[in-house]
Parts: C-alpha cells; sequence; structure tokens
C-alpha cells in the first residue's frame, strides 16, 4: 500500500504569551480525509493552537509542516507571508465561531461566496454567480436571498454562508473554531448535519475546535483533549469517549449526559 | 488450526476511575483466544463477565492495559492495541466490521445510506452500494417506504435490523457482532443466522455475544467461556 503522507504535521509547537504558556509542545499528525477534534473547556489553549496552526499566530517553537497539492512539504512559518497568504487562499478555509469574523456583512450573500472565488482567479461572472446558487442550496439558504446582506440573516444562517464561503474554493484543509457554539440546539443539529455530509461528499480534511463533546463524536475521527496549553490525552474520537484514561478526560466525559 | 485472523493473547482491561476515588475495577485478565477464518465463536458467560467488554477491545473502542490482539490485516498481522488510530481506522475500514447493540441513529441521515456508507467508505460508486444496501434491507424485512427516512424514529427492532444491514453491506473478513437478535422476531433471527452461516462460508471470522441459545447453537461452532478470564471475581 502507497499510503499517502499526512496532509498536516505538528511538531512540538508551542506558544508563550510572555510567562504565561498559551500550548505546549503539541505534536500530531492528520491525514487526508480525517477529522480531528480538538476539545478542553475555555482557556485549555485550543484557539491558540488553532491560531497556530492555521498560520495567524505565530508559534514561539515548533514546527507546522503541510503537504500541498503537489506532494510538496511546507513549513509554514518558515514559508513568506506571500506564500502563507496564498496556502490560506486556495487550500485552507477557516470556519470562525462568530460569522461577523468571517464574512462581509456588508455585502451580499452572493457577493460574500462569489468573492473566495474571485480571489483564486475565477472572472467569468455567470459562473461566478451559478457556483454562488449551487452552494446557497447546499447548505440549504433560499436562493431568494441570494443578494441580502449577511447582517439580515439569523446565526444559523450566518453560519452557513461562512461554511459556503469557505468551501466554493475547494480547499483541502477546513480549520473550525466552535462552528456551532452560539446556536440554539436545532440549529446546532442542522448545521452538524450539513458539515458531517458536506466533509464526507468532498473527502475534506479538517480540524475542529470544540468543547462540546457531541460535536466531536458526530464529526471527528480522532480527538486530542487539552488541559492548560498541553494535550493530555489523545486517541480514537470513540476510544477516547468511552474509555478515557486521564483524570481530566474522564472528568469532561462524566459531566455531560450523553457525550 | 489454519489460518487465524484474529488471535487475543494474555490480554488484560482495567477501568481506574480516577473520578471516584480511584477506584480499580478490573474486567479481563490474560484473555487467550485465536479465531479462524469461517469460525464463529460465541463469547459466553454471565453479565458482567466481560463479554462486551472484550468485544470493545477487539474493535479498538476500549484500552487494553496490557496484551496484544492480532489481526490479518493487508496480508500480515497487526496488533490492535499498539496500533495507532489512523492504523485502527483502516483496519475498521477494510478489514473488521462490528455491529453494536444499539443503531446510533445520525440525525437526518436516511437508513439506506447508513448502511450503504460502509461500502461508499471502500470507494463503492453511489449506485452499486445502494442496491447492496437495497438487498439487505429487503431481506431483514424494512420495507421500502421507510429506506428513505432517518432511523431516529424506528422502533428498537427496526433500528438493530438496520444496523445488521450495515454491518454486512460490506464482505468484512472480521465480524464482530454484539447481540444482533436482541430485539428481532423469530423471522428476523433466522435472517441473521443465515447471514452468518454465508459469511463464515466465505471463510470470515466471526466473534459475537448471543444471549438467545437457538441463535447461538444454529450460528457459533464454539463457546468461549468468559469465567475463567474474568478479573471481577
Amino acid at each position: 500500500m502507497d499510503a499517502p503522507p499526512p496532509l498536516l504535521q505538528i511538531e512540538g509547537l508551542t506558544r508563550t504569551y510572555g510567562r504565561r504558556i498559551g500550548c505546549k509542545d503539541v505534536s500530531f499528525s492528520l491525514w487526508p480525509g480525517e477529522i480531528l477534534g480538538v476539545v478542553g473547556e475555555s482557556g485549555s489553549g485550543k484557539s491558540t493552537l488553532l491560531n497556530c496552526l492555521s498560520a495567524k499566530l505565530e508559534p514561539t517553537a515548533g514546527r507546522v509542516l503541510y503537504t500541498d497539492r503537489h506532494g510538496r512539504a511546507i513549513d509554514v512559518w518558515a514559508a513568506s507571508e506571500p506564500e502563507r497568504r496564498m496556502l490560506m487562499r486556495t487550500d485552507w478555509g477557516i470556519v470562525h465561531q462568530n460569522p461577523r469574523d468571517g464574512l462581509r456583512m456588508g455585502v451580499s450573500a452572493g457577493a460574500n461566496i462569489g468573492e473566495r472565488l474571485m480571489a483564486v482567479g475565477e472572472r467569468h461572472y455567470g459562473g461566478i454567480r451559478r457556483e454562488a446558487e449551487t452552494w446557497m442550496r447546499r447548505v440549504e439558504m433560499d436562493l431568494d436571498r441570494i443578494d441580502d446582506a449577511p447582517f439580515t440573516f439569523s446565526g444559523g444562517m450566518q453560519q452557513r454562508l461562512q461554511i459556503a464561503r469557505n468551501l466554493v474554493s475547494k480547499p483541502r484543509l477546513v480549520f473550525m473554531d466552535e462552528p456551532t457554539g452560539g446556536l440554539d440546539v436545532s440549529v446546532q443539529a442542522r448545521l452538524l448535519d450539513l458539515l458531517r455530509g458536506l466533509v464526507t461528499d468532498l473527502g475534506l480534511s479538517a480540524v475542529i475546535v470544540t468543547h462540546d463533546l457531541a460535536v466531536t463524536r458526530l464529526l471527528a475521527h480522532r480527538m486530542i483533549v487539552m488541559r492548560r496549553g498541553e494535550v493530555v490525552e489523545a486517541g480514537l474520537t470513540d476510544q477516547v469517549l468511552d474509555d478515557p484514561q486521564h483524570p481530566y478526560t474522564q472528568l469532561l466525559v462524566s459531566s455531560i449526559l450523553h457525550p | 488450526m489454519p489460518h487465524p485472523m484474529l488471535v487475543v493473547e494474555d490480554l488484560e482491561k482495567t477501568f481506574t476511575l480516577h473520578t471516584q476515588g480511584g477506584t480499580v475495577l478490573p474486567v479481563l485478565r490474560q484473555v487467550t483466544l485465536a479465531v479462524a477464518g469461517g469460525e464463529c465463536v460465541a463469547l459466553h458467560g454471565p453479565s458482567g463477565a466481560g463479554k462486551s467488554s472484550l468485544l470493545r477491545c477487539l474493535y479498538g473502542n476500549y484500552l487494553p492495559q496490557a496484551g496484544r490482539i492480532l489481526v490479518a490485516h493487508d496480508g500480515r498481522m497487526v496488533d490492535v492495541v499498539a496500533a495507532t488510530p489512523h492504523t485502527i481506522l483502516d483496519i475498521r475500514r477494510r478489514t473488521m466490521g462490528h455491529v453494536s447493540q444499539f443503531l446510533r441513529a445520525i440525525p437526518r441521515v436516511p437508513a439506506i445510506d447508513i448502511v450503504a456508507e460502509p461500502l461508499r467508505a471502500v470507494g463503492v460508486a453511489a449506485a452499486p452500494a445502494r442496491e447492496r444496501a437495497a438487498a439487505l434491507l429487503t431481506r431483514l424485512h424494512i420495507p421500502e417506504r421507510m429506506w428513505q427516512l432517518a432511523p431516529a424514529t424506528f422502533s428498537g427492532g427496526e433500528q438493530q435490523r438496520v444496523n445488521i444491514a450495515r454491518g454486512f453491506a460490506l464482505d468484512f473478513p472480521i465480524l464482530l457482532l454484539d447481540e444482533p437478535t436482541a430485539a428481532l422476531d423469530a423471522g428476523n433471527r433466522q435472517v441473521v443466522v443465515d447471514l452468518i452461516l454465508e459469511a463464515r462460508r466465505r471463510g470470515v471470522a466471526i466473534v459475537g455475544i448471543f444471549h438467545d441459545r437457538e441463535v447461538r447453537e444454529a450460528a457459533a461452532d464454539r463457546a468461549f467461556e468468559m469465567a475463567a478470564y474474568a478479573a471481577a471475581a
């Protein structure tokens, strides 16, 4: 078997804020088509880790290696700023917890989706419009809202639009920060089903940061548990949730009704 | 024994409950077992003897403290206990199927797609995967009008049959069955027995828990007594 190389290899990633630890000595690999869940309570270093991975926050130590479409390994933080920007535009997507951070609230839904296509070189207006419509449908939004601006949408619709905006340019790797946070339960369930279908259909790889173990159970193949900036447990999602080893993971799992 | 597909050596499983004063619960002690292709081994013993725990260890769902679980995967024996999650996912995708006691219903996914999923995961095209799923659902008496519905609202027996269809959709070389007939009527129990016997004729190695004696006697060719290995006693 000619196993493909990992898409992402994280080695000893550390980020400190002065003397305070953001995340410390985090290592893992992510293979094509795999979803990794990162769980832990607030302040455990999940978001710091995600920001270092997604090229938004420079780590204090360690490496982030990304294998591009041509099989080339790129040391993300040793690469030039333009190279990093190119990766973010062509290969990666980032879904923020707050849609306001990922959308342009003043321009239409269609433009929010189309913009990403133009950023990767698409110029034909008709084609962009059609693609925007296709993605509106895929994320289950009414086509007659395509010319409305996101500030007129509900939180759930904004989040679905953000997902469409991210996936339209066919990224290989998507980073998600609490993608269902702040949504009410029925809207959450719908969004999760949608995400689950999309990542399977598109063969996406993703790193999903969440404090919700049910989200992890549904979406992630593997998970890591963080506490005070360090990884305390890592493994298959169902193994970590059904047979947690570390006292902190046991506490997390026993604190909820149905993980 | 010819071609053991699954070999368990000196398996130990203990739970340490850190949130409950560090209580230590020993469950399995030095379990040793080999299953050949075409064999169906029934785990036998009273409730609490560790039958489900052993099955879960085999699938990589529980993490044993010691011992080995060797699985014939890609022409060699791979130790599930020592394997990386990435390797276990690959073993689950291509080599080892598992029918759990209850279907973990995924919201909004139609029954037929839940059944077809293991085929899709190894690259079978949508149409033939659905065809195979439809054939299994028909055999297990799930009416066609229910195929497009998500099983969350199905009865216990219907959910279990969807789960069984999913477990048998792909011809896994190794199958783990956790009480596959618990909620089924006589007719459907017989279908499951037939599915097991057909799998055995294909050379599939099966480990199962069957509370129903008739099913056990019809499907399995030997029992594995857990009592000798239960550490809790």
